[in-house]
């Protein structure tokens, strides 16, 4: 029988009383034993320490290590490191302050708006320490104070490392760059580690690789005086055993990226909005990541201004905002190639059934019209020519045929709806929308369900379906090696700057897509082929001394009433269609698969695609325009 | 001659009976103030000297002292019996905001503690440093104690998800204060003495087990606390050089300002967690005796407030608040003398910088509040 106890508050609180008493006795033996160690260092060894104080003249001041370089593919310099000059003031030695700072105004070194806070810096700090007056200096700003050095006792021009970025913004988003420690960084970094340094990894590869390109401080021991000056000698006592440990550079990056492509790419796209990604369907290599417009990524490792800040972030294009990662878009017509794999290996379709293009399609049943972009008819289509020449129609009701369910299920081994894995951080996945995901997502009862309305535009990839540019080139990537899923990523190598070895990063491979058929993926293959030879991008794959295979797509950022014409020029250009373009080349054994985005570029066919073959001829040819040999 | 004397002294009474009673009105327990106050002057007196002579830091400082003043004010004047039944809400509301923290820490790719609420940053842990203890304490009220076996279970399930919370932000030592309120709860509460024998064996047998799992550098932070000169340049620094600057304090200190270990910067933190080091060296064992005799002071009056309340929940909830404000002391003045590992707990009302001060001066607030209103209690 289970004794029930009941509730005695006068034992409570005799209890409670007696706790009490004994946690005071403990506090007052916690007490007792901290005096009693207090008495032992204060009293018993007090001579002891107070020698050691008197003698705690050595001063351990940190040597900042070399940050890593990085490398790109073929060993041309991405990041490196570099003196910067800094202009430093030694109160002592300056006899009338008021009067230098006048004078370095009127050398135009200072602005007259900074004296005053100059002037509380230097009130602020000690009369021997080395105050930094002016960061940033040019060189010209250097040559000018050098020829007047005479003049300024006292004065001293400073050299420290900063990051530098040989190339200036290319590759920017990939790369990251180095700045100020912020609060948020102390918190999770070895202050030991960092003294020395004001300086870390801020997003792409300086951030995620940080742990390696920081490499281990050193440190130098100082003779200092009682005031903390330092000095050579005291009185009669040299000090012989002062300690010095060299810092140990960080260790070096190899990236994937081809700097060439990589530039080729930002000039093909620049002036646009937009993003390109590059990858080896061999191995997930990322062969360029660009997203445009970039910024400098130097300005932030030399301390960047308030104003500089504030402009970056208020620019309306938003230069700080990594596109090819970040951003998701609908993926337009891209995604047709992947809507015929699953009606081909569910077998819901005979390729060469003919089916009629009037321009419009609408379920049975229902009197809602889904147009043909620009209203084209394309009259008898069969699966290849739908493909070929991007016809909506037909489409629209092949992903009626095959539903939601199955369109969901066999798009997600294609690296739709989830992050590539691509090895730096923060990457957002895009939305592969099915019935469960829309339950989830939408409150309101009418929302969560899912109209088959819904899966006849997926099938041209609008409504709910949105990639980022990453993961769209991932997408072609796979299609490309014929079902093959690799991790992009952006460093294949690191270099033990101690040891001069270099180890390799094994590519990570996600195993295959499986259930479709050889022919199912040849035939694929062979129909993107078709639009660059005699489809929508005929125009750019003229010529081509390669083979190549490729998807145009066009994105709706704005919706077009049923009954208007979509007018390119009438339209506010920030609301035009977005232009994606995915390519891989050459087609039989490709060596790179890519996707482009133009942000409001319009048409797939004319501006997206244009700048794909550009970056294709600047990976495949040569310098006379012939394929070059696999490496 | 006789006349004066008599108006002379009625005055005096009338003047300390009229200062009684505001005290009363505003349910304030005025030899707790007085503790306080002088602790918290005395720690801007130090700061003034340990901050080199920063006007700005004292004055930060004293704005924070003044807002901890306002929430103690303010929490005094609120009955417990609204208190007792906030308490779930308040557990349950500081669990949530943890969840949101972390969800928010894990998307931003980095540590995260606080909220962004716009006007001023909030650190959800901070709240939980009381409202794990008010929850352990609420559980308690209405069981029998000693706590049975299958109450203890419950109480560390209540006690480990806002840890476990804390723990992964990651900031371990306030997740371990977190815990020891709560745990002071349950000891208070009368937990079997073979109980926590049990326990202290257990935590022996983790540690020894921990040990076999530590990385390099954690074990080489425990084997520092153990022997400093091993790594006079790296973790052991802090140690040896707050030692020498208490040692060489002596009795009376080098005067204030005039300690070469603080004011040469040879120790570090000097402002915030070594600044019981900055009293020695300055002040001497004269004025590391005088702080510790304050708070000495203020525990034992608010362990004497705790005792006088009238039902469980108060007490419980009370001691724990009392005890807790001593551990704090003890880990960081046994931290800076080298007596226990360093970690990061600041010396109480006298460190500079953090939320921590407006939490203690808030507990400070619900033990008056609970003391205060004994007589409605249960009424």
């Amino acid at each position: 029988m289970p004794t029930v106890r009941i509730k005695d508050h006068w034992r409570e609180q005799r209890l409670f009383d007696q706790r009490a008493l004994v946690c005071a006795a403990l506090i007052g033996l916690a007490t007792v034993a901290l005096i009693v160690r207090l008495f032992l260092l204060q009293v018993t060894r007090h001579d002891y320490y107070a020698e050691l104080s008197q003698g705690n003249r050595v001063r351990t001041e940190p040597i900042p290590a070399a940050r890593g370089l990085i490398f790109d593919r073929h060993g041309e310099v991405i990041a490196g490191n570099q003196p910067a000059y800094q202009l430093e003031l030694v109160p002592e030695e300056v006899p009338d302050v008021a009067k230098t700072l006048a004078a370095l105004v009127a050398l135009n070194l200072i602005r007259a708006e900074d004296v005053a806070e100059i002037q509380r810096t230097i009130e602020s700090s000690r009369t021997f320490d080395s105050v930094p007056i002016l960061l940033r200096m040019s060189d010209e700003d250097v040559a000018r104070f050098a020829v007047r050095r005479f003049e300024f006792p006292g004065l001293d021009i400073k050299t420290r490392q900063t990051r530098w970025y040989p190339n200036g913004d290319v590759a920017v988003h990939a790369l990251g760059y180095v700045g100020a420690i912020s609060e948020q960084d102390l918190k999770h970094i070895d202050r030991a580690a960092y003294a020395g340094t004001a300086l870390i990894g801020k997003l792409g590869v300086e951030s995620t690789f940080e742990r390696k390109l920081h490499g281990g401080n050193g440190f130098r021991e100082v003779l200092v005086n009682a005031q903390g000056r330092s000095v050579e000698r005291q009185g009669a006592f040299i000090p012989t055993n002062l300690r010095t440990k060299a810092p140990t550079a960080g260790d070096d990056l190899v990236l994937t990226i081809d700097l060439q492509v990589q530039r080729v790419a930002e000039a093909a796209l620049a002036g646009h909005r937009g993003a390109v990604v590059a990858l080896d369907p061999d191995n997930g290599d990322v062969l360029a990541l660009v997203s445009l417009p970039g910024f400098d990524p130097t300005l932030f490792g030399r301390g960047i201004t308030a104003a500089e800040y504030g402009r970056l972030q208020n620019d309306i294009d938003r230069p700080l905002f990594n596109r090819a990662l970040h951003g998701t878009y609908p993926p337009g017509s891209t995604v047709k190639p992947v809507i015929a794999l699953a009606g081909l290996t569910y077998h819901l379709v005979d390729p060469k059934a003919y089916r009629f293009c009037a321009g419009s399609y609408h379920l049975p049943g229902s009197s809602f019209i889904y147009r043909e972009y620009h209203n084209e008819h394309h009259g008898e289509v069969d699966l290849d020519d739908a493909i070929v020449r991007s016809c909506d129609v037909y489409f629209y009701w092949l992903a009626n045929e095959i539903g939601i369910d199955r369109i969901s299920t066999f798009m997600a081994p294609f690296g739709f709806g989830k992050p590539t894995g691509i090895d730096i951080g923060g990457e957002k996945a895009g939305i592969l929308p099915s019935r469960e995901w829309k339950e989830k997502t939408f409150s309101r009862p009418a929302d969560r369900v899912w109209f088959p309305g819904e899966t006849v535009s997926f099938g041209i990839g609008q409504g709910y379906l949105t990639v980022t540019p990453i993961e769209l080139a991932h997408y072609a990537s796979i299609l490309a090696s014929r079902g093959h899923v690799w991790q992009p990523r952006l460093v294949s190598a690191w270099r033990d700057t101690g040891t001069g070895q270099v180890h390799a990063i094994a590519p990570v491979s996600e195993g295959e897509v499986s259930g479709v058929a050889a022919e199912d993926w040849q035939r694929i293959v062979q129909d993107m082929i078709g639009v660059t030879q005699r489809g929508t991008a005929a125009a750019i794959g003229a010529h081509a001394p390669y083979v190549f295979g490729g998807k145009t797509g066009t994105a709706q950022v704005y919706t077009v009433a049923r009954n208007e014409k979509y007018n390119a020029s009438a339209i506010n250009e920030r609301l035009r269609d977005h232009s994606w373009f995915i390519a891989f080349a050459p087609a039989d054994s490709p060596r790179i698969a890519l996707a482009v985005l133009e942000e409001n570029g319009g048409a797939g066919a004319s501006a997206a695609a244009p700048i794909a073959r550009k970056v294709l001829d600047a990976y495949l040819l040569d310098a006379d325009g012939k394929v070059k040999p696999r490496t | 001659m006789i006349y004066e004397e008599v108006t002379s002294g009625s005055r005096a009474r009338r003047t300390l009976s009229g200062a009684a009673r505001v005290l009363l009105e505003l349910r304030i327990d005025g030899p707790l103030v007085v503790g306080l106050s002088l602790i918290a002057a005395y720690g801007l007196v130090v700061l003034y000297s340990a901050s080199g002579q920063s006007l700005p830091t004292v004055l930060r400082t004293v704005a924070r002292l003044v807002l901890g003043a306002i929430a103690m004010l303010l929490l005094a004047r609120v009955n417990p019996n609204f208190l007792r039944r906030s308490t779930p809400w308040l557990y349950l509301g500081g669990c949530a905001l943890l969840l949101v923290v972390a969800a928010i820490g894990h998307s931003g790719m980095g540590a995260q503690r606080w909220l962004d609420l716009g006007l001023f940053r909030f650190q959800p842990s901070e709240l939980m440093k009381l409202a794990v203890p008010m929850m352990c304490a609420w559980y308690l009220q209405e069981r029998p104690l000693p706590p049975t076996w299958a109450a203890l279970a419950v109480l560390a399930a209540l006690i480990l998800v806002p840890v476990a919370l804390v723990v992964v932000q990651p900031d371990l030592g306030t997740a371990a204060l977190i815990a020891i309120a709560a745990a002071l709860v349950i000891v208070l509460a009368g937990l079997r003495v073979r109980v926590m024998l049990a326990m202290l064996a257990l935590g022996a047998a983790a540690a020894w087990f921990g040990w076999s799992f530590m990385h390099d550098y954690q074990r080489k932070r425990v084997l520092t606390f153990l022997n400093p000169q091993t790594d006079p340049l790296g973790a052991g620094y802090h140690i040896i050089q707050s030692q020498i600057a208490i040692g060489s304090g002596g009795v009376f200190g080098k005067g204030w300002m005039n300690g070469s270990q603080a004011q040469l910067e040879f120790l570090p933190e000097r402002s915030t967690d070594f600044i019981f080091a900055v009293i020695g060296e300055e002040f001497g064992l004269a004025g590391l005796l005088l702080l510790l005799l304050l708070y000495a002071f203020v525990v034992a009056r608010a362990i004497y407030l705790a005792t006088q309340t009238q039902d469980t929940y108060a007490r419980l909830l009370a001691g724990s608040i009392a005890l807790t404000f001593f551990v704090y002391v003890f880990i960081n003045a046994g931290m800076v003398t080298g007596l226990l590992p360093v970690v990061g707990v600041p010396l109480p009302l006298v460190s500079y910088g953090g939320s921590s001060v407006v939490t203690l001066l808030a507990g400070f607030g619900i033990l008056m509040a609970l003391y205060s209103r004994r007589k409605l209690v249960g009424s």
